[in-house]
């Protein structure tokens, strides 16, 4: 028995015992694996479906491989425009809210004023509206002004829109970066001599800095998916997310697709670049820190 | 205005090594100093005067008004009335940009994405000094604290002990007039402390700077201070040098604050050569210098320090002259380099007492609990506190 053990190299133990240490040891990578296979899903069916040639006019059935999307992908009428409306609303609104909302954070964050917590209050108030009412309210506001640039209903009342809601989100972000961070340090680089505006570009800008730009991702990706609110305040404009719904009826042209999987690999690519750019900055420091340990035991 | 501040800034640095005349210029000069937060005094008129070069502590508990008025001299805060000078020019209302003056801060308050290089040359980079001198100062101030090498670090890669350290030499690089230091040694452990009380001493006579240092703990106050200015509620109880301030404590906080005293209430009597006699509470008198009576108070306490009364056999003659007091010993603690008595007086006074472990050091040799024992001290070692309870209903008589 134990002869025949040996000369077969088997691990030890009996199937069982083999079993639970298999499972000790793969039990998280397999459930990780499921996780990301159940959230990645939708995603490798849309990139999987850029690849169709379907029949008709939908793409909901497997027909055969083709390049033709992904070598035309503005082929579809009106695809083009909506997306350049869509990109162009969200940069503009990303940029203006973010840097509107990262104000208001400090101005709360830092002061003491007249109608702080209304300011609070009222910077809550779009994230906890429904964007039903929200839309129906800006737009029946728009109509009731009817002048420009509120009326009529343009890519300027989207990006107004937008703007409003974004801003909340801004505030909010830079705000739980700020709550961490002491005041002492702005104190400090006063004592050490710089102004008011040295004191924020070298101290507190850089270190708030990873707060400001999750915020104009989040909203970015906020403004260029929104649906709801851009549909009440576009009157003839048409973004991507009202171009597909538009298309939604008749049949999602394989095109879209294409569109959809770029945003995605964009935003992947951009994710991957930062883990990577701030893994070898860790590893730059600890380098560091290990030469200079080894230096000190000389 | 902005823009042009900062050349401005350059120019109201200069070095701080001035006058080498025997008479010390005033560094620090507070006048009449308030501040309120709402209702709450934190600094009720303080007047204050910090020579050159000296090592000048506030010290008190946490809420006395020392912190505040170290902010005030640093320009984080600005006083309710009052005037603040440095170096004889009127700084109350400049930011903390325009004074020449540095801060270490209780949590050192390091650049948290700045190299430890980068964090000392701060203020140098704020006036504009060119690399090459830039690198050979920062290079200098790191030695200086005893931290070559250390330049590449980031302030989480490094010691408390180190970034105290850091926190210094980022200060000191720019030869302010006055260092200011908020309880600098709060977070570090006993032992780091000590260490770098003798440092930071160290440190101060090299480079020659005025410190204001800010603390609670008075041994440390003790151990570096040139001046000790003793807080409580807002302003200064008494303001002297360390060993004055323990033998000769004029008010009751201090005495408590600094170290153990016993008080024994009394009344003043009549006046005997250079000493004043006082009757306490169990009718035996006691004698103190007759120069730390304040007139016109007839209510006073009697003060001595444990260190200095010495114990006798209850038939035995203490020294000529001594005070004396007669009491029952009601507890004793061995801790190796003394004993700690605690004896009650006639009068019910608890009275504590020091004794170094030299003539009396195995358990038969010391006095032990329900022994009925002489206490002695000189009069030169009493010390005549007003009460301040009492303060207020005495000022009329």
């Amino acid at each position: 028995m134990t002869a025949s053990g040996m000369t077969m190299a088997r691990p030890k133990g009996t199937f069982s015992e083999r079993f639970v240490r298999f499972w000790n040891r793969y039990l998280l990578f397999i459930f990780t694996g499921l996780a990301i296979l159940y959230l990645m899903a939708p995603v490798i069916v849309i990139a999987l479906f850029s690849f169709n040639d379907p029949a008709g006019k939908s793409n909901f059935v497997w027909q055969g491989f083709t390049l033709d999307a992904w070598l035309d992908p503005f082929g579809v009428a009106g695809l083009q425009s909506a997306v350049a409306v869509s990109l162009g609303i969200a940069f503009a609104s990303t940029i203006i809210s973010t840097i509107l909302g990262t104000l208001i954070a400090l101005a709360i964050a830092r002061h003491v004023f007249r109608g702080r917590s209304a300011t609070n209050l009222f910077i809550f108030l779009p994230m906890a509206t429904p964007e039903i009412v929200l839309g129906a309210s800006l737009l029946t506001l728009f109509v009731a002004i009817g002048a420009p640039p509120f009326f009529p209903l343009s890519a300027g009342t989207i990006l107004i829109a937008h703007i409003m809601f974004s801003i909340s989100f801004v505030v909010v972000t830079v705000r739980a970066r700020l709550a961490g961070f002491p005041t002492h340090l702005e104190e400090a680089a006063m004592d050490l001599g710089a102004n008011e505006i040295t004191t924020f570009r070298k101290v507190t800008f850089p270190l708030i800095l990873p707060g400001v730009m999750a915020a104009a991702l989040l909203v970015f990706s906020l403004s260029i998916d929104d649906f709801v609110i851009t549909n009440f305040t576009a009157g003839g404009t048409v973004t991507f997310p009202m171009f597909i719904y538009a298309k939604a009826r008749i049949g999602i042209p394989p095109e879209v697709n294409v569109i959809g999987t770029i945003i995605f690999l964009t935003a992947v690519g951009l994710v991957a670049l930062s883990t990577v750019l701030s893994r070898r900055r860790t590893m730059r420091d600890e380098r560091l820190a290990r030469m200079q340990i080894a230096e000190d035991h000389k | 205005m902005l823009a042009a501040s900062e050349p401005f800034v350059t120019s109201s640095r200069p070095c701080s090594l001035q006058s080498e005349a025997n008479v010390p210029t005033v560094d620090v000069k507070l006048v009449d100093v308030v501040k309120r937060f709402g209702d709450a005094v934190a600094v009720d008129h303080i007047n204050l005067e910090v020579m050159d070069g000296e090592f000048f502590s506030l010290l008190g508990p946490s809420g006395c008004g020392k912190t505040t008025t170290l902010r005030m001299i640093g320009g984080f805060e600005e006083p309710t009335s009052g005037l603040i000078e440095l170096q004889g020019q009127d700084v109350t209302w400049l930011p903390p940009y325009r004074r020449n003056v540095n801060t270490v801060f209780q949590n050192y308050a390091l650049f948290p994405h700045l190299t430890i290089y980068e964090n000392v040359a701060f203020g140098l980079r704020r006036q504009g000094v060119s690399d090459p001198e830039l690198k050979s100062r920062v290079h200098e101030m790191l030695a200086l604290v005893e931290l070559s090498g250390f330049d590449a670090r980031k302030p989480t890669q490094i010691s408390g002990g180190q970034a105290q350290r850091v926190a210094l030499a980022r200060a000191l690089i720019n030869k302010p007039a006055v260092l200011l230091l908020d309880e600098p040694l709060g977070a570090l452990d006993l032992k780091l402390r000590k260490q770098m009380q003798v440092e930071l001493k160290r440190i101060q006579q090299e480079v020659g700077i005025t410190f204001v240092y800010v603390t609670h703990d008075q041994e440390e106050a003790m151990t570096m201070s040139d001046r000790i200015a003793v807080m409580n509620r807002g302003r200064y109880e008494q303001l002297g040098e360390p060993e004055v301030l323990y033998e000769r404590p004029t008010t009751r906080f201090v005495a408590g604050f600094l170290g153990i005293s016993n008080l024994l209430p009394g009344t003043v009597g009549a006046a005997d050569g250079s000493y004043a006699a006082v009757r306490l509470a169990d009718d035996t008198t006691v004698r103190a210098p007759k120069s730390l009576f304040v007139a016109d108070r007839s209510g006073v306490s009697v003060g001595v320090r444990p260190e200095k009364i010495r114990m006798h056999e209850q038939s035995a003659e203490p020294p000529a002259g001594h005070n004396q007091l007669s009491g029952t010993v009601r507890d004793a603690s061995y801790i190796g380099v003394s004993t700690q008595y605690i004896v009650e007086a006639r009068g019910g006074a608890q009275i504590m007492v020091y004794e170094q472990n030299v003539e009396r050091a195995t358990k038969a040799e010391l006095w032990a609990p329900g022994e009925s024992v002489r206490l002695s001290w000189s009069p030169d070692h009493t010390f005549v506190v007003t009460d301040d309870e009492g303060a207020a209903a005495a000022a009329p008589r």
